[in-house]
């Protein structure tokens, strides 16, 4: 700090008090919502004060769905959003840190055209290509499956790039010690690599199941059996639902629902989750 | 690529097969048959297809609701990209003000990034709802009217702000760090040289943010113009009269819905030029940050 | 503990690139052999190509009577300590150590005895248990040392080993490589670029440049004999002053200085003269033939001084004791038999 100025340093804190307001007022009125009974909302104006139905709404909505319009229970959409999120941060690392391996330390004929197709891949995002990828899916089987709904997300040029920065800035030596020492490439890969990128593939969990569990055109277009619906993709589907009015109260307990395990993360492994942001941009 | 690498060629193929199978299966085999099917067309019962050169091309850029869509990605895209970075610029010159307090703000305001685009767009769509959402409720007292089920004009705010609250936590970590990497020294030296704060601001602090800056664009661009689907589905799904209905949003209506094989594909193509011209981009920013 | 062969070993890169031209080397059992030239000689080259870390393009290794070109690193029975140490950072010291001969199925109680046995050669025991994080760069190197002593080997490869430290513990470090080589008696080839390095710890050392030998031989007899003005220039610190005279019949001329010429020479017009700064010294004034150095500066070094100038407008060092005052110019002579003569066309050594 060059100078105290408390003037601008007052400033400086209300601006983030009011930026700190911002953020939430949207997550405070849904819990607020979710708290009321359905009839509260036809009142005119949303309460802005907790209500008293809060293990009512949740416990429903968690156990039973809501039933009137076919969604199943939370529970079961929650644990497939799990699922989901897993596979595709798992997956998206296994797969990336072995193809990253093979072309940092291998050479083999086609290593540049392998590493050119990964590459142009950063260049097509899902919703330019969806139709298409579902004649795929559907054609494969896949359709309202855990495969179809995480195999299609799993490669990813970002994680592979990610994973061949961390090998580069591996000194070579380390490679060839290892060699000296009587190690082929699996055990150089198991007992030296793998263990070197302990934290980079643990800030890339981070962000990819906040990737896998936010997913939401890929589950809404591949899933129709709600078996394998996702909570959010779910919460539209019960948005969507027009008896009359939405039931505000469910609706928003479903959100709260869904924002609550990746913010959960994000703010538990905050240090993961910034570095993971800052190295899959480079 | 090593100095020395290992010669086990089997291995090899054998580790980069499953990244290379579903790169191929589902990234660059639908691309291609996206390519293929834009230039061409069904019949009406879909037994014969047809070639049809670039005239599935000349239709959509005939057609007046793509340009109307063309235009609404336009406003779209640069209203989101620049709410939310001043925004967050504004928030980082805060916490970069703030000594002891910075960490706990920033937990306070980076966890948005979390929240689900289509969760952040109900959040919205009920907050103004015209019946019995609070901020209708305000501007009524205000003597607007809102109804963005009525009013494109409310509708395009509406999902602009939705997909620019998530991304005010991504732009604001990037600042924050951006800032911290502008040595004290230097901010020292311009205080020496007479420089009072906002001339500081505008002399060092904001031509040495530039790079940071200028990345943050080219990312919220992509975001705002591609990662918006659900935020819009969740909301106006593109209404009313196409009045946020941006492209990402088209293609999948017009491809899905409409089942307009032949539209959709060509859309599908357009949307790849400009992904590719906007990663073109990004890539020049990285190659020329690297000669630094 | 084994002799090494080399036999017309070169290296030429796919693109066509030379790297090292068809060297032959014999290396002794328990021999402690420098591979010394500047950065790009080639010299960590040939010492991965000994290692097995490169590819061997023509010629043969031959490690202990077994050729060993298409032997994997592993497999060939050497050691090698890396310049940046290439430790393990996520193992402790004890794991650095016991990583390669547990992935030769050692028994346990044979590799805790090496490693002990190394700690206590080598004074690591205090942090076995330690990350190499947690280390100073001494330290470090004890245990790329220590690595490489576990194994028992036919052979240490050191690749500029004492690089990354800093003077004061180069210094240390190097005498208890020469003791600790002494002592295992362990067949070394070491690379550096640095000539007090390869003359302090060499029992022959291998001048390269370009690829090629310039000169094989002991430290005193490379320093008293360089085979050309490049090794000249190389050994020896301050560097061996090189300048060009004039050949008139057993003599060399400098400007009024004429200096004489070792047996053998052939004559032609002109000669590179190379006289070592310690092997010249101030004469009375006026005396015949004598070197006329036009001071420019002086370096005050303690134990002696140097004083940098010009003969005959070429660059000249000569090291004095540091008594008296230096005057603009000095009046040199250098002592019977250091005169030095080289090819002026191909630098080569004549006489």
């Amino acid at each position: 700090m060059v100078e105290n100025r408390p003037v601008l340093n007052f400033l400086a804190h209300l601006v983030l008090i009011i930026g700190v307001a911002i953020v939430a007022f949207p997550i405070y009125v849904a819990f607020i919502a979710s708290t009321h009974g359905p009839t509260d909302f036809l009142s005119g104006l949303i309460p802005m004060t907790p209500g008293h139905n809060i293990w009512h709404t949740y416990g429903t909505m968690l156990t039973d769905g809501m039933k009137s319009s076919g969604m199943p229970p939370l529970s079961l959409q929650m644990g497939n959003s799990l699922i989901m999120a897993l596979t595709i941060a798992i997956g998206k690392i296994a797969i990336s840190i072995i193809s990253a391996y093979a072309i940092v330390y291998f050479k083999f004929p086609g290593r540049g055209i392998a590493f050119w197709l990964i590459f142009i891949t950063l260049m097509m995002p899902v919703e330019v290509r969806i139709l298409p990828t579902y004649k795929v899916v559907a054609e494969l089987g896949m359709l309202n499956t855990y495969a179809g709904l995480t195999i299609p997300l799993i490669a990813s040029a970002t994680a592979t790039f990610l994973f061949r920065q961390v090998f580069l800035t591996i000194p070579d030596e380390l490679m060839e010690a290892a060699r000296i020492d009587g190690a082929g490439p699996l055990k150089f890969f198991w007992d030296i690599l793998l263990p070197m990128s302990r934290n980079n593939i643990a800030a890339l969990f981070v962000i990819l199941f906040i990737y896998g569990w936010n997913q939401y055109l890929w589950p809404l277009i591949v899933t129709t059996d709600t078996s394998h619906y996702t909570i959010v993709m779910g919460i539209k589907r019960m948005a969507d639902v027009t008896d009359a009015q939405p039931q505000w109260n469910y609706i928003m307990a479903t959100a709260i629902l869904a924002m609550l395990p990746p913010v959960l993360v994000v703010i538990f492994m905050q240090k993961l989750f910034v570095k993971g942001l800052i190295e899959t941009e480079k | 690529m090593k100095r020395t690498t290992f010669n086990q060629r089997a291995l090899a193929y054998l580790l980069i097969a499953p990244q290379m199978a579903v790169t191929i299966v589902f990234f660059l085999w639908p691309t291609g048959q996206a390519i293929v099917q834009s230039f061409q067309q069904e019949d009406a019962f879909g037994l014969h297809t047809n070639w049809v050169g670039f005239a599935n091309y000349q239709a959509l850029f005939a057609d007046p609701s793509y340009i109307q869509s063309l235009e609404v990605t336009v406003i779209f895209t640069v209203a989101v990209t620049f709410s939310s970075l001043i925004v967050a610029l504004l928030l980082a010159l805060a916490v970069d003000r703030t000594v002891k307090a910075g960490p706990t703000y920033t937990t306070l305001l980076v966890w948005p990034y979390a929240v689900a685009p289509a969760v952040v767009g109900v959040l919205w769509w009920f907050l103004f709802n015209p019946t019995i959402g609070p901020l209708p409720y305000v501007l009524g007292q205000m003597g607007y009217n809102w109804d963005h089920s009525l009013h494109g004009q409310d509708a395009m705010i509406l999902v602009v702000i939705a997909a620019a609250w998530p991304q005010v936590s991504y732009n604001f970590l990037f600042f924050v760090a951006g800032l911290q990497s502008i040595p004290a020294s230097l901010r020292e030296a311009a205080a020496i040289d007479g420089a009072g704060p906002v001339k500081r601001f505008f002399t060092i602090t904001l031509p040495l943010l530039s790079p940071t800056t200028f990345f943050l664009m080219v990312v919220n661009l992509v975001y705002a113009m591609f990662n918006t689907f659900p935020v819009i589905h969740a909301t106006t799904q593109g209404g009313p009269a196409g009045s946020t209905d941006i492209l990402v949003f088209k293609v999948y209506e017009d491809g899905f819905v409409g089942l307009n094989l032949g539209s959709s594909a060509a859309q599908s193509v357009v949307l790849l030029v400009i992904v590719i011209a906007l990663t073109a981009v990004q890539f020049g920013w990285v190659e020329r940050r690297v000669q630094y | 503990m084994a002799a090494i062969t080399l036999e017309a070993v070169g290296k030429t890169y796919t693109g066509g690139v030379t790297a090292v031209h068809s060297i032959d080397l014999d290396i002794a059992d328990g021999e402690f052999l420098v591979l010394v030239g500047p950065s790009g000689c080639g010299k960590s080259t040939l010492l991965r190509m000994v290692a097995g870390l490169e590819t061997i393009t023509s010629g043969s290794v031959t490690i202990a009577g077994r050729k060993v070109n298409e032997v994997e690193p592993a497999d060939r029975d050497i050691a090698m300590v890396f310049q940046n140490y290439a430790l393990y950072p996520h193992m402790t010291v004890r794991q650095n150590l016991a990583y390669g001969l547990k992935n030769r199925k050692m028994a346990k109680a044979e590799i805790d005895r090496r490693v002990d046995e190394a700690a206590k050669i080598l004074e690591i025991g205090a942090f076995l248990d330690r990350k190499p994080r947690a280390l100073s760069g001494g330290q470090r190197q004890r245990v790329a040392m220590g690595r490489a002593i576990v194994r028992e080997p036919a052979a240490f490869l050191f690749d500029e080993p004492l690089s990354n430290l800093d003077a004061k513990l180069r210094v240390q470090m190097r005498g208890e490589i020469k003791q600790l080589q002494s002592r295992l008696g362990t067949t070394s080839i070491y690379v550096t670029h640095d000539q007090l390095e390869a003359m302090t710890l060499a029992h022959r050392l291998v001048v390269l440049n370009g690829g090629a030998i310039e000169q094989v031989g002991t430290p005193i007899e490379v320093y008293r004999k360089p085979a050309s003005t490049f090794v000249a220039a190389f050994i020896g610190s301050p560097a061996m002053n090189l300048v060009q005279a004039q050949v008139e019949g057993s003599t060399a001329r400098l400007g009024s200085a004429v200096l004489p010429l070792p047996e053998g020479v052939t004559p032609g017009p002109k000669v590179t003269i190379g006289m070592r700064p310690e092997s010249v010294k101030p004469v009375a004034p006026g005396t015949e033939g004598a070197l006329i150095l036009k001071t420019a500066y002086v370096e005050e070094l303690g134990a002696h001084r140097l004083v940098h100038g010009q003969v005959e407008g070429q660059n000249f060092v000569c090291a004095l004791d540091p008594e008296g005052e230096v005057g603009d110019t000095l009046t040199l002579m250098p002592e019977p038999g250091a005169v030095h003569a080289f090819s002026a066309e191909t630098g080569k050594r004549l006489g």
